[in-house]
């Protein structure tokens, strides 16, 4: 599936809840369902920074796809971290970078989307960027190597 | 007679919803709302006599420097000093423990001197003097805490040498809400020679304080902590150690005379107050602790003791609650995990149902270390909530205790 795809299957899920807790408790149980990631990835290099809760991402390129995990201490970033990664996971780098993630808006997170806000879903959607543009310019640079 | 009704009536914020629910403010301690009469008065002053104080020789440069003056004045008597002399307007809490560490560093601080602070400070009472220690090669020591939130008194006695020149002590900790025994810590320090800056941010608002009686050295807060607007905030000090510091900013109105090869300082308290106050600001301030002491603090803090032990009654019945800080004296601040529920998932939750609260690690990372937590909870009250607020709050956690099926 495309990242657009993806986003409007997560626009659908969201839109049978009309009440904010409803939301939250479907979060909770993404965050609560959501595998972790191998302890050996919970580097500071993948903590993710400006989140009053502790987040990690882990980036890892198979092929010519960028594959994620995420972990936090708290649970509702963790559903957040998690909707995410069903986001980008597995998606080409370049599709990855050029995204503009209507989803978080039309979901209603976009309050969270503030510098300061405690669970930084504004630092998560930069550092999965970061990643994505590092990756495709390591592949455009492979590729002139290769012409 | 405390009239809760009316009160509530003075802070329009609190007509205000938030996600279509009734707003609950619980987060006191870190800013007050402030009642309309403040923020009349401070549009009053833009509005019909705004021009900088202590410098023009016109009508409304006059007026705002009388306004200025009498509310240091307000400020003198509201906390009990012997003179306008000892009221020094800084930026808050912080700056003015910023402004004693250094100025009163630099005049009474050797190397090998020790600063004596305790476990439970706010940020802004232990880096400062860090900062001193660092550049003075003095030695700061630490008066650890119980875990139930009382001081460890009985260790006192060794660390309180006569080494020992400056103590910082909060009056109320801002994460544990003890009220800490401050008179005895002046005395004892006294009897060994050490001055004592008290740190009241979040005393000054709950407890009646009188400076002289206490006899601290210094003593500290901010406006916007007492129904007063943010960028203002106080420094105490006794007029002997102000007239013994050197000023520590140098600029406008804090000099008597400039010259190239020397310039001589104004009198206090003008000496450290550099630059254009914020003196609507100040004129605020004056206005709040006006309006503060016609309810009368001796009113405020019993109905907030009252509503202080409701709330803790209650949130003591939440399955899996725990309480931070079980002080025998206790103000009005309650921090708190619910279960292993993560602070700031109980914290976006409680923000959902309309609950303003404080999550984190309040500034006061050695009182999280103390317990092993990443953070706290923190709900803290001012005088105009209620014990039916409290009840909200209690619902709140239930329910947040239910989404995640610790209930």
């Amino acid at each position: 599936m495309t990242i657009e795809e993806i986003e409007q299957e997560i626009i659908d899920e969201f839109s049978i809840y009309d009440d904010w807790m409803d939301k939250y408790a479907y979060l909770i149980e993404l965050g609560s369902n959501l595998e972790g990631m191998d302890e050996a990835h919970k580097t500071d290099d993948n903590l993710i920074k400006g989140c009053q809760s502790r987040v990690w991402f882990h980036a890892e390129m198979r092929d010519d796809r960028l594959f994620f995990t995420a972990d936090s201490d708290a649970i509702i970033t963790k559903g957040i971290a998690g909707l995410l990664v069903r986001v980008f996971s597995g998606q080409r780098p370049s599709d990855i970078a050029q995204a503009d993630l209507r989803f978080i808006d039309e979901i209603g997170l976009t309050q969270h989307l503030s510098p300061t806000r405690s669970n930084g879903l504004l630092s998560m959607v930069k550092q999965i960027k970061l990643y994505a543009l590092a990756a495709s310019a390591a592949q455009e640079t492979k590729k002139g190597f290769n012409e | 007679m405390f009239e809760i009704e009316k009160i509530r009536k003075d802070f329009p914020i609190l007509e205000e919803k938030v996600y279509g629910k009734p707003l609950v403010y619980l987060d006191n301690g870190a800013t007050m709302q402030r009642p309309l009469r403040v923020i009349d008065k401070m549009n009053e002053y833009y509005l019909k006599y705004n021009s900088n104080v202590h410098r023009g020789v016109h009508f409304l440069s006059n007026k705002c420097t009388d306004a200025n003056e009498e509310a240091r004045a307000e400020v003198r008597d509201f906390i009990g000093a012997a003179s306008d002399k000892e009221i020094i307007f800084t930026r808050g809490t912080t700056e003015s423990i910023n402004l004693v560490a250094f100025s009163f560093g630099e005049a009474f601080i050797q190397s090998g001197d020790e600063i004596l602070v305790t476990e439970m400070e706010h940020h802004a009472n232990i880096v400062p003097w860090q900062m001193l220690c660092e550049r003075k090669g003095a030695i700061l020591k630490v008066l650890p805490f119980q875990d139930q939130g009382e001081l460890d008194m009985a260790r006192l006695e060794d660390l309180l040498t006569d080494r020992v020149k400056m103590v910082g002590v909060a009056y109320v900790s801002n994460v544990l809400g003890t009220v800490n025994p401050v008179k005895e810590i002046i005395d004892r320090a006294h009897a060994v020679g050490a001055k004592v800056l008290v740190d009241a941010a979040q005393a000054i608002q709950h407890i009646p304080i009188d400076v002289q009686e206490l006899n601290c050295d210094f003593l500290v807060f901010s406006g916007h902590k007492i129904y007063g607007p943010t960028g203002v905030g106080v420094l105490y000090g006794k007029e002997k150690w102000l007239e013994q510091m050197p000023p520590w900013q140098g600029g406008g109105e804090m000099i008597k005379e400039v010259h190239f090869e020397k310039t001589t300082y104004n009198e206090l308290p003008f000496k450290f107050e550099a630059g254009t106050p914020d003196f609507i600001g100040v004129i605020g301030l004056g206005e709040a602790l006006r309006y503060v002491r016609q309810i009368g603090l001796d009113a405020i803090a019993a109905y907030e003791q009252h509503v202080l032990e409701y709330a803790m009654k209650q949130i003591r019945q939440i399955p899996g609650i725990r309480i931070f800080g079980e002080a025998e004296h206790k103000s009005s601040v309650i921090s708190f995990a619910l279960g292993e529920i993560h602070h700031s998932d109980t914290g976006i939750l409680l923000d959902k149902m309309g609950i303003a609260v404080r999550t984190g690690q309040l500034c006061a990372e050695p009182v999280m270390q103390h317990y092993g937590v990443t953070g706290m909870v923190r709900a803290s009250l001012a005088m105009y909530n209620t014990t039916e607020e409290i009840d909200q709050f209690c619902d709140a956690l239930r329910k947040v205790a239910k989404m995640f099926r610790l209930a």
